[in-house]
């Protein structure tokens, strides 16, 4: 007895003796795990940080408040409003003559080119608009907010240091005397950014925009949707309703598992082998893209889909043939409605994959430079990933600011579209 | 634009055709009080007859379509003049090409001979006769579909199952485009791989040391002769994905450690869709934040620590590229970590284990087929991965394990092969669709195991 209660005695203290140890290992395990799940965040938390702070100057756009005097012998020498006269009229004379009329002084060649660069190139057309707009113009004078160049941009945006001599900085001493009259006088001045909405690409920073892009990737994920939906939900519907367990089904789940994990870039590959090379579709094309996205999602879609034909419980459909219903009658009027929106969510999660893709495009030529903001899903264009993409490697300071408000703007897009997949799962989600 | 124009006519025609035979099959048992006297419903009499009248125009719709690019070209050919069909391929594509370009009244490139101006306008008339022909013979398929159906309608015909049958065909057709995807992706790759291995023997493609795909244009040119080895590109491959799974596994690993096994609800309920934010991020934004704000990092850091660093160090972009496999690792070991019964947590506290104790001795070791069946997913993913690399990492193929050091990878060198101008007989060219092969079977192999580890693992608990 004596004995036992001894080799006891002798148990809880060896449990004493490593228990601290182990209580210790216990906590640093524990803060182990804390500490992954912050760094988790922070790296979110980083990435966020470091491309909004990076691009939401990009939003701005600076101007500068010149007096534009409509002359009528640069616009129009002749006086008959011809409207290919005016269209092809020397602008940028104007906006020049105007600019050495400001500063006199400057007399130098070289120097009047610095001075002339200040103003974008973008200017002249802001001109040749209102003229065309209102020929009555002509003759008259006003005082307008023209777009400056994009290194004025980034000066007054802060992202050029004054401070630094002269050879290290984009800005040489003189043309930062002019900006600095301009400021003096208040004639230089920060406006909401309408072109980077709106506009095309351009080789200008300070003209570009993600109009066209954002239209290309449109009409790419218009053609992904109208063919992926159907075809997904189609092969949902029979691989999980319809089809006999045989081979040839799993051979066809296989498949799909496996298509899931297939690198993007091969998608890529396919689209360029088979719809460019083969069937001679055109290349740059959104339709092009939206085919090759839509066979890279069809395994989400597939996926998600048939889990929300699973869910729905066995006795809708038992109910449904008891009253005569056929097999398909039952899976269209009954399931499909009660699994609908499963689907949806599937769907828009494969969506936002799809608007967020870029290799696989980068394969079928959508990285081209592309001014004009496409028409049709037949027209060549862009889409936004691959903008970022084409931006990213742009050397000027002021494409990484345009970059990352483009990141910006897809990410919005991105994020619109996962809390509506998520709304409309906890909206219509049912528990049988 | 006359192909939309004819499919809406046609749309209006079977939406006639639905309308003509439900009047018809309730007519024949006298108006809508005698349905009962139909086999199916008057709807599917409509549908029946609507898909007479749609299907096979469709059909042939289709097929005209997808030949007549080809015919009206050959046609066009077999009437050039014989010095121009003599051309060697190439150059007779680009007679075609400004042929049809004249037609189309676009800028053509070179002058324009007359021959050239005949064969636009036999080319332009062609194509409309082509198209006046598809129009009739669709039209008239549509109409003739159209009243077959209307005339096979009886009260006792089985419309019903006939519609159920053809919308069964339509959901199998569907539900194929799955297999004829991964054909699809096996053909094209493998057919162009085959070209280039005629040209570059696929040992020397595998085993090959040197990576310099730049061909000559004239043989004297200096570096004429490419090297297609493919071991430094898999190299680095390899080498970033270590460093990715190097960073994401541990904090994938434990964040689903502790989320799941530690974290109350409502730090779970925040913390884990934040995390899963990561995965939804679009891999164009990390490579920007690899490429513009990690790899400057990195480089300047280690300036002060006095090493070498390159702008585009295998470092940033494998670091980056495991915190976007974070979310993918952790979801993953989530799941398995959650599939193992409570009932082995409850015996191993009951003991007197501790929580980590039964972490690592208990549920790891159970789990243990799932995680690494998820991290062999992983590494799938970060060999494929393209646009991280494409951005971050190097374009030359250094053979190195110095994460400090550029390196290139399979990705980045397709694209790199592939955007821009192509000529489809250079091995340059088609030395990317032989490397797509190989990312295609190596990613395949490891798919497949890793389904197949994680579905077995499944199965032994439930």
């Amino acid at each position: 007895m004596s004995k036992l209660e001894n080799n006891q005695a002798r148990t809880i203290d060896r449990v004493n003796a490593t228990l601290n140890q182990r209580y210790g290992r216990e906590r640093r395990f524990r803060r182990f795990g804390f500490f992954a799940v912050l760094l988790g965040l922070t790296f979110v938390g980083l990435m966020f940080l470091s491309i909004i702070g990076k691009g939401y100057s990009a939003f701005q756009q600076t101007r500068l408040l010149l007096d534009i005097e409509y002359t009528e012998s640069v616009i129009d020498p002749s006086g008959e409003r011809d409207p290919a006269v005016l269209s092809s009229a020397n602008y940028a004379g104007l906006i020049k003559s105007t600019l050495r009329a400001r500063y006199p002084e400057v007399k130098a060649r070289k120097e009047k080119r610095e001075l002339y660069g200040i103003v974008s190139n973008g200017a002249s057309l802001v001109l040749r608009e209102r003229v065309m707009a209102n020929p009555d113009l002509i003759g008259s004078s006003e005082q307008l907010w023209l777009p400056a160049d994009d290194d004025i941009d980034m000066l007054i945006k802060g992202h050029i240091d004054r401070s630094v001599p002269e050879s290290e900085r984009r800005i040489k001493d003189n043309v930062l005397a002019w900006i600095e009259t301009l400021e003096a006088d208040h004639k230089i001045e920060k406006f909401f950014n309408l072109t980077f909405l709106t506009g095309g690409d351009s080789r200008e920073p300070e003209l570009a925009g993600i109009g066209g892009a954002v239209m290309g990737s449109l009409y790419t994920l218009i053609v992904t949707l109208l063919l992926s939906f159907p075809i997904g939900v189609a092969s949902a519907v029979y691989l999980e309703e319809f089809a006999p367990r045989n081979r040839w089904t799993d051979l066809v789940e296989v498949n799909i598992n496996n298509l899931a994990a297939v690198p993007s870039i091969v998608f890529g590959l396919l689209g360029l082998a088979v719809f460019i090379n083969f069937f001679g579709l055109p290349r740059s094309a959104p339709l092009v893209g939206g085919m090759v996205l839509t066979l890279m999602t069809l395994p989400t879609i597939i996926i998600a889909s048939r889990a929300a034909l699973k869910a729905v419980p066995p006795s809708i459909r038992e109910a449904a043939l008891g009253v005569g219903a056929s097999k398909m009658q039952t899976v269209f009027h009954h399931v499909l409605p009660l699994a609908m929106p499963g689907m949806l969510t599937g769907t828009i999660i494969g969506m936002a994959q799809a608007l967020g893709e870029t290799a696989p495009l980068l394969m079928i030529g959508m990285v081209a430079f592309i001014v004009d903001i496409p028409g049709s899903a037949m027209d060549p264009s862009t889409v936004l990933p691959v903008q970022i993409f084409l931006w990213a490697d742009s050397p000027e300071r002021a494409f990484m600011e345009k970059t990352s408000a483009a990141i910006m703007v897809l990410l919005g897009f991105l994020i619109v579209m996962n809390v509506l997949a998520v709304i409309l799962r906890k909206r219509f989600e049912r528990r049988w | 634009m006359s192909n939309t124009l004819l499919i809406i006519i046609l749309l209006g025609l079977m939406g006639l055709a639905y309308r003509l035979g439900v009047r018809r099959s309730q007519k024949l048992v006298g108006g809508p009080g005698g349905v009962r006297g139909l086999h199916s419903l008057p709807s599917y009499y409509g549908f029946f007859t609507a898909l007479w009248c749609g299907l096979p125009a469709l059909l042939v719709l289709l097929l005209w379509v997808s030949l007549q690019g080809g015919v009206i070209r050959d046609l066009v050919v077999s009437d050039l003049p014989e010095a121009v069909r003599a051309l060697p391929e190439a150059q007779l594509g680009l007679v075609i090409n400004d042929i049809q370009n004249l037609a189309q009244g676009n800028i053509v490139s070179g002058e324009v001979s007359p021959e050239m101006e005949r064969a636009s306008e036999h080319y332009k008339s062609l194509q409309q006769t082509s198209y006046a022909a598809l129009f009739v013979v669709v039209l008239s398929l549509a109409i003739a579909g159209l009243s077959l159906g209307w005339k096979l309608i009886s009260p006792t015909y089985r419309a019903r199952n006939r519609v159920e049958s053809a919308i069964k065909w339509l959901l199998v057709g569907c539900s194929t485009i799955a297999i004829f995807t991964t054909l699809g992706i096996v053909l094209s790759v493998l057919f162009e791989s085959i070209r280039f291995f005629q040209i570059i023997p696929v040992s020397e493609f595998l085993f090959g040391l040197e990576w310099s795909p730049q061909m000559a244009i004239r043989e004297d040119q200096v570096g004429s002769s490419g090297a297609f080895g493919v071991i430094p590109l898999f190299v680095g491959t390899l080498l970033i994905a270590l460093i990715a799974m190097l960073v994401a596994v541990p904090i994938g690993l434990m964040s689903a450690i502790y989320l799941s096994e530690y974290a109350g609800s409502r730090f779970r309920a925040y913390a884990k869709p934040l995390l899963e934010i990561l995965a939804g991020i679009p891999t164009v934004v990390y490579g920007f934040f690899a490429a513009l704000t990690v790899a400057p990092f990195i480089r300047n850091n280690g300036e002060l620590l006095g090493l070498d660093v390159s702008s585009e160090s295998a470092l940033a972009a494998g670091l980056v590229m495991g915190i976007m496999i974070i979310p993918f690792i952790s979801s993953l070991s989530d799941d398995v970590i959650n599939a193992v019964p409570q009932t082995m947590r409850d015996a191993s506290l009951g003991i007197g284990a501790t929580h980590s104790e039964t972490v690592k001795k208990v549920i790891l070791p159970a789990a243990l087929p799932g995680i690494v069946g998820g991290i062999l997913l992983a590494v799938s993913r970060a060999i494929g991965e393209t646009m991280i690399v494409v951005m971050a990492a190097g374009l030359s193929a250094n053979l190195t394990a110095n994460p400090l050091q550029s390196v290139t990878t399979v990705t980045v060198q397709i694209v790199t092969l592939l955007v821009g101008d192509q000529e489809f007989d250079s091995p340059k060219t088609l030395a990317a669709f032989a490397l797509g092969l190989l990312l295609f079977v190596v990613t395949l192999i490891l798919n497949v195991v890793a389904l197949r580890v994680v579905r077995k693992y499944r199965e032994a608990y439930e």
